[in-house]
């Protein structure tokens, strides 16, 4: 399950960041170690919300600082 | 009860007859915003893609560079300031709201005791004031309009926050209309989400903008290319046909989002005035769209897109073809 989240979320990190899926590891952080801007977070957000069927209103996006905090927030909401 | 109400027969359509601007003379570069603050070239290009924008000087006041504009399309529209007898002024930055400026505007251009005030929708304000003069010419209140948005942003902005400071400008351009048998400006499409008043605000007691910048920028790219797509279809045309698109410009991103989504044909032109002018809000639209026309990219007839939005929150967009 988490595995088919991290793949998915590997994808939209690629497709909007351009970050290669290996490194999209649970332990980064998407502005210290990939690189990922504000805007792009905002991007990733309303991606994620398309594939999984997730709402991420922009105070609970605040708080996924990892690709980790977001698998986990998608395993938590997804319905 | 005694007598019945008349009106007075429109005009079938109306269209645009000449455009103006006016950029403010002093030119802002990013490698100078960097050496009072903590940014980059290549963080201010990335995150929002200016490179350089236009701050007005004391003598460039929002009067002045109204005037500057209105007076250039005046002048392209080929009428006399005696045929106008409409002045919508859009902008959202008076720092002194009594009076509107229209009047002041449409006084110094000679224009003879017009229809005259200032319209605020944010940075959708060009858009908005010109579908009312438009719906004005169709209607009859008006037989040709002066359109102007106008702004000196860095009035209403931090210049120390690199937040807002980088992405704020100055400037106005203007667009004269008139009647016309085949309609040259389609329906306009416009509507609010007021549920957002507060992701671009001057907070009560204070004096500077702030902008919730990931709120507006998600509401931005997922919310108003349906705007756009109503845009055109009540204007009976496609993306197919669009020769010209010209959204505000509020961020290269954003503009280079819409243009993703809506599917564009190759020819179609794409406005990133933002580039040299950053974000000029009200006067964004009609910035852009001279600047496509100085440099030969639009020509006259070609069929443009565009779109205003922010503050509010607002948005509007139409379809027009060009002078």
């Amino acid at each position: 399950m988490s595995e088919d989240i991290q793949s998915g979320l590997a994808e939209i990190l690629e497709e909007v960041a351009g970050v290669a899926p290996a490194d999209a590891t649970p332990e980064k952080s998407f502005t210290e170690d990939l690189d990922v801007d504000s805007l792009s977070m905002v991007e990733i957000a309303t991606a994620v919300e398309d594939k999984f069927g997730v709402a991420i209103p922009d105070d609970e996006l605040a708080n996924i600082k990892t690709v980790g905090d977001a698998i986990s927030y998608i395993q938590k909401n997804r319905g | 009860m005694t007598g019945s109400i008349t009106l007075q027969q429109g005009a079938a359509g109306a269209r645009i007859l000449g455009l103006g601007a006016y950029r403010p003379r002093r030119r802002v570069t990013n490698d100078e915003l960097a050496q009072t603050m903590e940014t980059s070239d290549e963080w201010i290009q990335s995150r929002v893609g200016i490179a350089e924008r236009r701050w007005a000087s004391e003598d460039e006041s929002l009067v002045d560079m109204a005037v500057a504009a209105g007076g250039k399309a005046l002048a392209a529209s080929g009428l006399t300031p005696g045929d106008v007898d409409l002045v919508v002024v859009a902008s959202a930055s008076l720092r002194a709201p009594i009076p509107g400026i229209g009047p002041q505007v449409a006084y110094k251009l000679g224009i003879p005791r017009p229809g005259a005030f200032d319209l605020n929708a944010g940075c959708a304000g060009f858009c908005y004031a010109l579908g009312v003069a438009a719906d004005s010419i169709r209607t009859g209140s008006a037989r040709n309009a002066l359109v102007v948005g106008v702004e000196r942003l860095t009035d209403v902005t931090d210049l120390t926050d690199r937040s807002t400071a980088v992405i704020f400008a100055d400037g106005a351009g203007a667009a004269v209309i008139g009647a016309a048998d085949e309609p040259g400006i389609g329906p306009v499409v416009w509507g609010s989400d007021g549920d957002q008043h507060n992701a671009i605000e001057i907070a009560a007691g204070s004096s500077t903008m702030t902008m919730a910048g990931q709120a507006v920028y998600r509401w931005a790219t997922t919310k108003l290319t349906a705007t756009l797509e109503e845009a055109m279809a009540a204007a009976g045309v496609g993306p197919a046909d669009i020769d010209v698109f010209a959204p505000h410009q509020a961020n290269l991103r954003i503009v280079e989002s819409m243009t993703r989504r809506l599917g564009f044909g190759e020819r179609t032109v794409v406005a990133r005035d933002i580039v040299q002018s950053g974000n000029t809000s009200a006067a964004s639209v009609p910035l852009a769209l001279t600047a496509l026309l100085e440099s030969g990219e639009a020509r006259s007839g070609d069929l443009a897109l565009v779109l205003g939005y922010g503050a509010g929150l607002t948005f509007a967009g139409q379809v027009f073809r060009l002078p």
